[in-house]
């Protein structure tokens, strides 16, 4: 933040990320209109307790009984206190000491913290131990009482309650420092360096220091606000240095005469909270700046429109096919980005039958959960969808308000997810989350709910339902948590079973139990549903039509057998080409460790 | 689990001893001026020296530091060396106040930084910019200003609460009521700010899994989704911050106490840190830390039953 704007940063390829952005940071701050504001008003505030005897002539501690509680004049711009002493001179005079004592206060936690939190997160070991532990010692106390205690031993003197408070505050410090020191000591360049041999003090100002350093200011700015208020309630409490003006001092003389001229307390009020304020949002600032890199989040002020989707007033639904159990006609999604709408899925239509399933094949990004996600109506709430038929059970599904779609969702469409481990939710129990929904949908007693449940675990091969239904998710395997999921999706017996990509996440030999399971519910309960996947041997197996989708765009639908005997289009050529080629398509994954935690899958 | 709250007790104990010891040797490295105060600026050499010796101030630091532990572990915290009351019994009387403000401050703080931190995360738009303004100001106007601000306004000029003193519950419930609810409201401000922050964040964080969309699948109402699931996983963060801001609110509660004249804990620490009153700043010391320590083995126990991770090991 130290770069004059323009100058660049000779290009340092020791630690990415950090220093390679320091070139801009300065003309990005002064780009940020917040940040701007801020320093303008601090420097001001400096400036003004600097220059404080030319902006003034008055002495903030002598008093004069003609002006006590003077009014605002020419004489006393702010007029004068309780034994007559100007409050504008005091206020002046009393910064220098409240934003003093803040500095002090940083400087010393910034000395204890700094080189102790590299040593602990570079060397770790004992020395770690030792000063982890004295942190969380000094963290556990509350800082008044350390300060009391500081002061009842050394005597009430504002400049040395400042330094213990450094010392309180060395703490936050140390934890940042070492935390940020760790992360970077297990990259590849820091072995690098060791291995080039470049000694330790050497490796910490190239390779340490720079990455420490944008987190370290800003944790200083936030204790300079906080040290601001705590100096102040020192001096407010009278515990201070009696015979100076301090912002502190003059909110206890403004206490002491609330009755009689309780305007006084409005100076120094103004003058702490401006001052804390400016800098908690230049930390804020800064954070943006040195951790962002700039870019300041995309401002989501988007509203969860209550229908995303307007059906055009004269289209009536016509169901093409007269036993459609699902009609998808020309289904548009998109999404608002910097530059206009990303469209995600792009005029895509199928249908599906009572005990049909369809394939919905093609790579990643290329819009097959979007449409999976789009019938589900659980686009996020930023997602745009159009469509100009999607229609279940002749229901015309862009019509359902939110709670209408709660009723058929788990009831009548149901989901099967990808990642097994992230779809169960950690704080409860399998049971109550396989038992709720029946309730729910079913009205059946919780006694009911546990049996079916119980039978329900059972059918789809898990050994012992008791023990699973009284487990957490954590507890279970990656595969027993696809089957309980399966299980949780046919529990109410629905008549559309939408699995995403059901098999990716887990081990080789588990996906194939999984895909029979599947077969078996699906053909079992007549069940149509709509299989998302980039396996060509998934679907091989289990579809009876297939719908090939690229960028958003079904390239060929067609029977399963058509498909493998005749495909048309030449982007199904190649997908089928390198299914046959590189067969097995998946690397196994470990059992029970989820690969990725997928938030979506977007274009 | 059990296991787990043992060693946090003795976590606890080991803090509050090295706390306490810390503070004994702080008092007793500077204890000349505390005498000096005692017998006043006039007191002969004689006097002095008489009423050093009286305090045991004469004997070896080792040996104070023992008879002070000796009795402290009996709950004895010997007398006032200004009063001379018994430590013990006067902050049993005192306790009572700072705990009724400090817990009232924390039950709002809870409460409003809950709906506050849901309703940001699920509405975003307009409230959530206002919860984002109020973390700012929160930060930024200290708890004994807000006190300050409120005690002028709502007990000065409007008159609606009393602005100082203590009524104790036994006396009058309503009466206690009124007497901590300006105190309570001025530390929670900034509580409510940095939790209602946390509890926005992690509940967008929540919002975004996997399993939120996979409940939604099973039909489950929006209302339970938020208050049920995404809750209760969006809790453990919000409670570690809760905890830390806890030790600010008792820090908190010193200065608020002198702004609404509750005879608490606060106010004696203050009078016997400007006196140098060893005794009752060792007494006030070991409660107050008592009450942290007690704080966050609640904590601990409220992460085991949020994380099950924690509770099953």
């Amino acid at each position: 933040m130290t770069n004059p704007p323009g100058e660049t940063t000779p290009a340092t390829p020791s630690a990415p990320g950090a220093l390679s952005r320091r070139g801009g940071v300065g003309r990005r701050l002064l780009r940020n209109l917040v940040a701007v504001v801020c320093l303008t008003v601090l420097a001001l505030l400096v400036l003004a307790t600097v220059f404080a005897p030319l902006l003034t002539s008055h002495s903030p501690t002598r008093p004069s009984l003609l002006d006590t509680f003077a009014s605002p004049g020419a004489a006393h711009p702010l007029g004068g206190d309780s034994v007559g002493r100007d409050v504008l001179a005091r206020l002046l005079y009393g910064g220098r000491v409240s934003l003093l004592g803040a500095f002090l206060a940083v400087a010393v936690a910034l000395l204890i913290g700094v080189p102790t939190g590299l040593v602990s997160g570079y060397y770790r070991g004992w020395v770690d131990a030792a000063f982890s532990w004295v942190a969380s010692l000094v963290m556990a106390a509350p800082a008044i009482m350390v300060l009391l205690v500081a002061i009842a031993a050394i005597g009430p003197d504002a400049n040395a309650a400042m330094t213990v408070l450094g010392v309180i505050l060395a703490p936050g410090v140390f934890r940042l420092v070492r935390a940020s020191v760790t992360s970077v000591r297990e990259e590849l360049y820091v072995d690098a360096a060791h291995v080039s041999g470049l000694n330790d003090l050497r490796i910490v100002r190239r390779h340490i220091l720079p990455v420490v350093q944008a987190p370290t200011i800003i944790q200083a700015a936030q204790m300079f606000g906080v040290a601001v208020v705590i100096q102040a309630g020192i001096e407010f409490l009278g515990l201070g240095s009696a015979s100076e003006a301090s912002w502190g001092a003059m909110l206890n003389e403004a206490f002491a005469n609330l009755y009689i001229e309780p305007t006084l307390l409005v100076a120094p009020g103004v003058a702490i909270v401006v001052t804390v304020a400016s800098v908690g949002l230049l930390a804020n600032a800064l954070r943006d700046t040195l951790l962002e890199g700039g870019h300041a989040a995309p401002a989501r002020r988007l509203r969860r429109t209550k229908t995303p989707d307007s059906p055009p007033a004269d289209s009536p639904v016509r169901d093409d096919d007269g036993d459609a159990l699902l009609t998808v006609r020309n289904l548009r999604v998109s999404y608002p980005t910097s530059d206009g709408e990303a469209t995600v899925v792009d005029g895509v239509s199928l249908s599906v039958r009572h005990g049909e399933v369809v394939g919905l094949v093609g790579e990643s990004g290329s819009g097959k959960s979007q449409t999976a996600f789009s019938v589900l109506g659980l686009l996020p709430p930023e997602a745009r969808r159009e469509a100009e038929g999607l229609s279940f059970g002749g229901k015309d599904l862009r019509r359902l308000g939110g709670k209408a779609m709660s009723g058929l969702r788990g009831r009548r469409i149901a989901y099967v997810p990808q990642e097994p481990m992230s779809n169960l939710d950690p704080s409860f129990r399998i049971g109550s989350q396989l038992a709720d929904p029946m309730r729910l949908h079913l009205k059946i007693s919780a006694g009911e709910a546990r049996k079916r449940a119980l039978a329900l675990l059972e059918r789809v091969g898990i050994d012992r339902p008791e023990r699973v239904y009284d487990a957490y998710p954590h507890q279970i395997s990656g595969g027993m948590a696809q089957r309980v999921l399966i299980a949780g999706a046919v529990s109410c017996d629905p008549d559309l079973l939408i699995a995403d990509e059901p098999t990716t996440a887990l081990d080789v030999t588990v996906q194939a139990e999984v895909l029979d399971l599947l077969r078996e519910l699906q053909r079992e309960r007549r069940m149509g549903m709509i299989l998302v996947t980039h396996n060509f041997g998934v679907v091989a197996d289990i579809c009876d039509h297939v719908l090939v989708m690229r960028s958003g765009k079904v390239v060929e639908s067609a029977p399963v057998g058509q498909l493998f005997a005749n495909p048309h289009h030449a982007y199904t050529r190649m997908l089928l080409a390198s299914t046959l080629e590189d067969a097995p398509t998946r690397t196994p994954l470990d059992d029970g460790t989820p690969a990725r935690t997928t938030v979506q899958e977007k274009a | 689990m059990l296991t787990f709250l043992l060693r946090r007790v003795a976590a606890g104990l080991v803090l509050l001893y090295v706390l306490a010891t810390a503070a004994f040797a702080m008092m007793s490295l500077t204890g000349t001026d505390a005498v000096r105060n005692i017998s006043g600026n006039t007191a002969t050499p004689a006097q002095v020296a008489a009423k050093t010796h009286e305090l045991g101030l004469d004997r070896p630091w080792i040996s104070q530091y023992g008879s002070w532990l000796g009795h402290a572990v009996r709950g004895d915290f010997g007398v006032s060396w200004f009063s001379g009351d018994p430590v013990a019994a006067s902050l049993a009387l005192k306790v009572p106040v700072t705990l009724s403000v400090v817990v009232a401050g924390l039950i709002l703080a809870t409460a409003l930084s809950i709906v506050l931190g849901v309703a940001a995360a699920v509405r975003r738009g307009w409230l959530d910019r206002v919860v984002q303004v109020l973390a700012i100001l929160g930060y930024a106007v200290p708890s004994f200003l807000a006190a300050l601000a409120l005690s002028v306004i709502v007990a000065v000029k409007l008159r609606w609460l009393p602005a100082t003193g203590y009524v104790p519950f036994a006396v009058s419930p309503s009466g206690w009521f009124q007497s901590i609810t300006l105190p309570a409201v001025s530390l929670s401000i900034g509580v409510i700010a940095a939790t209602a922050q946390q509890v926005r964040g992690s509940a967008i964080d929540v919002l975004r899994q996997d399993f939120v969309r996979t409940l939604r699948s099973r039909g489950i109402s929006e209302r339970r989704v938020l208050f049920r699931h995404v809750l209760r996983n969006a809790a453990p963060p919000a409670l570690t911050v809760l905890s830390l801001q806890f030790i600010g609110l008792v820090g908190g509660a010193v200065i608020t106490e002198k702004v609404f004249g509750l005879p608490g804990v606060g106010s004696a620490a203050v009078t016997a840190s400007t006196n140098g009153d060893t005794p009752l700043v060792m007494g006030v010391v070991v409660y107050l830390v008592f009450i942290v320590v007690a704080v966050n083995l609640l904590v601990d126990v409220a992460y085991g039953w949020l994380n099950p991770k924690v509770r099953v090991r």
